[in-house]
């Protein structure tokens, strides 16, 4: 070997590492998806997105592989040997909507010892070597009633819909909700059981009506505010502030209210989209990218400004959705550092 | 070859069929780490089939096993855990309620299908008292021995060749094996000739409910922590494995080692259909499909064993 070649070699090895810099470094990583439910709206939005937004990673070569697997029933069992599965199938990197905080901890603990990135989102999981992207329930509770305090700043009395009793979201949701309230001239007169359906909601709140004192506000958990507009119409009572929860048939209604008489409310929920987002943050963490364990979910929210745009992209019988980018990840990262 | 080796034939050929599939679509399969990983969470699933081959075989049938497992892996992480003595009480306990279920249902007369359907809301609303939101820690030892690394054979393999072999001598050799296949093929007899059959009935759920503690401590030691749903598949799973390895319903026919091979195989096929890169809204249709194609090999069999 001359001088020469070697030089050469060397001037091509500098090359290929400063492109191979320039591009990415997860072009050879390939990244799974283990959801455990398809069955409802927004699990079905949030396949989408992950599709479109990982999808395309893949195709563009940001990532070698971005697979998404659904367990056919929402089993925990079935979940921990869909995720052995992938370890098998050697992914460097899984993303995990959970259908158990605890069950599948032995599986993602097998990954982990296997050197793979496990990122958890939504449903979330307690083994401590996966990264988690949880959801502030409770901060959606604070977030209604700071709201409020902006449209009612002398108070007033609140009706409060809750979710499926028994349910930790419905608890954290509600714990916000009277978090918030401490301290505030605002009083919850009333408290019904929605179910996170527009049906229930609508039935419980014209069963509780008729005993309240005029209501200013109502706060909600999302699913649930469609069917407190209806109750409060077929009582003939003037409509109060109900907060949204994204869905489309309530910012339709929302947005329909606003044409008519300016009515003005807010909405709040968390994308589907958030599937995305936990995708970049795996991809990140698979760049070298110093994470923290614990992210927050941001919470999606529609405001007057922005419903129309929101009201249009949301499909009939869905729920607003966003996609996240790379660098809302990057921000996500930064901003938890 | 006489008719019980015909019966463990068929369950054999699926297994290794299925299992030389894997290993084609997934080579890094082919090892000892692989085979853990593709096997473990069979484990569990072997020993509930194995409690629910015990009701079968006295002619009976138990829904309620899905959710006994999830209470007894709700007691493993739990009281086991943290109160060793009272752990074990209360899966004592839960033995003792399973033969005094085959009992009663015996003594009464009642339909098992009635009796175990009502019992898996006992056994589910037990579950969600001891453990309300998902969490609890596997004991130690539990997770050492199924986290263990023997030379040769990973833990995923040794355990349901051992739970295989032991069931093998118990039902097909012993003596009270052998009776309690009589209960299920011929009570009459059994009682004619002296037998309790009342007894015996409440040793094979007891048998069963041994079994369901074994299988609720096996998967809180692989999964770390419990829920009180964790092992409601376990049910229909437990009912198809049986079946699926020679197993009938008419009572007296089972096989414990089609059984734990009919395990291994409902847990492959599962595996099969992932790294077939199948999309979940199929997986269930071919999963069921795995499970008639096996059944309707059987049945040409069995037609020619009995024309023969």
């Amino acid at each position: 070997m001359t001088f020469k070649t070697m030089l050469l070699g060397v001037i091509a090895g500098t090359v290929i590492v400063a492109s191979g810099h320039a591009m990415a470094d997860t072009a050879d990583k390939r990244i799974a998806f283990s959801n455990n439910y398809a069955g409802n709206s927004w699990r079905q939005a949030m396949l989408e997105s992950w599709e479109k937004v990982a999808g395309a990673a893949a195709k563009n070569g940001t990532v070698a592989a971005a697979d998404a697997f659904t367990t056919s029933e929402n089993q925990a069992t079935e979940q921990a040997a869909q995720i052995q599965n992938m370890i098998l199938q050697g992914y460097d990197a899984i993303v995990i909507d959970a259908a158990s905080p605890t069950a599948i901890n032995g599986a993602i603990r097998e990954a982990c010892d296997a050197g793979i990135i496990v990122v958890s989102f939504d449903g979330i999981v307690t083994e401590p070597c996966a990264w988690r992207i949880a959801v502030d329930f409770k901060q959606m509770g604070r977030d209604q009633i700071k709201y409020l305090e902006k449209r009612y700043p002398d108070g007033g009395n609140l009706l409060e819909i809750r979710g499926l009793a028994g349910v930790f979201v419905d608890d954290e949701i509600s714990a916000g909700i009277h978090e918030g309230v401490e301290g505030t001239k605002f009083k919850i007169v009333g408290s019904v059981h929605g179910d996170w359906a527009q049906d229930v909601a609508q039935k419980a709140v014209a069963g509780i009506l008729p005993s309240l004192p005029e209501i200013a506000g109502v706060v909600t958990q999302g699913g649930d505010g469609y069917g407190a507009a209806q109750a409060f119409a077929a009582a003939n009572r003037p409509t109060p502030t109900i907060i949204m929860g994204n869905r489309q048939d309530e910012l339709k209604w929302w947005s329909e209210q606003n044409a008519k008489n300016g009515y003005e409310t807010t909405s709040l929920s968390i994308a589907p989209g958030v599937s995305t987002l936990a995708f970049w943050v795996a991809q990140q963490i698979l760049d070298g990218a110093d994470v923290a364990k614990d992210l927050t979910v941001p919470i999606l929210r529609v405001d007057q400004g922005d419903l129309e745009k929101m009201l249009k992209s949301t499909p009939e019988g869905s729920v607003a959705n966003v996609e996240y980018s790379l660098d809302d990840a990057k921000n996500l990262i930064k901003s938890t550092k | 070859m006489n008719r019980d080796h015909l019966r463990i034939l068929l369950p054999v050929l699926s297994l290794a069929i299925l299992l030389a599939a894997v290993f084609y679509l997934q080579p890094r399969a082919m090892s000892y780490f692989g085979l853990n990983l593709l096997f473990n969470l069979a484990v569990p699933v072997a020993l509930a089939t194995i409690a629910q081959m015990m009701i079968l075989m006295v002619n009976d049938i138990d829904l309620s096993i899905g959710t006994f497992v999830s209470f007894c892996a709700c007691v493993t992480a739990t009281f086991v855990q943290s109160d060793p003595v009272i752990g074990y009480a209360i899966l004592l306990a839960a033995i003792l309620v399973y033969a005094g279920m085959g009992a009663v249902i015996h003594a009464r007369g009642l339909p098992a299908i009635v009796v175990t359907l009502g019992m898996s809301f006992f056994w589910s609303g037990l579950a969600i008292l001891i453990l309300p939101s998902p969490g609890g820690a596997a004991p130690d030892w539990l997770r050492a021995m199924m986290k263990a690394k023997p030379p040769f054979l990973p833990v995923a393999i040794i355990a349901p060749i051992l739970i295989g072999l032991i069931m093998h001598y118990f039902v097909k050799r012993s003596s009270l094996g052998v009776l309690l296949r009589g209960v299920g093929g011929n009570a009459q007899a059994i009682e004619r000739s002296g037998w309790s059959v009342l007894g015996l009935k409440a040793i094979a759920y007891g048998i069963a409910g041994l079994f369901g503690v074994l299988a609720g401590m096996a998967l809180v030691g692989l999964t770390t922590s419990a829920d009180a749903n964790i092992a409601l598949r376990y049910t229909l799973l437990s009912i198809a494995g049986v079946i699926l390895g020679g197993g009938e319903f008419t009572g007296g026919r089972v096989s414990p080692i089609g059984a734990v091979i009919g395990a291994l195989t409902l847990t492959l096929a599962a595996s099969f259909l992932s790294f077939l890169h199948l999309s979940s809204d199929w997986q269930i249709g071919a999963q069921g499909a795995i499970l008639i194609l096996v059944l309707a090999v059987r049945l040409v069999f069995t037609r020619r064993e009995a024309l023969a």
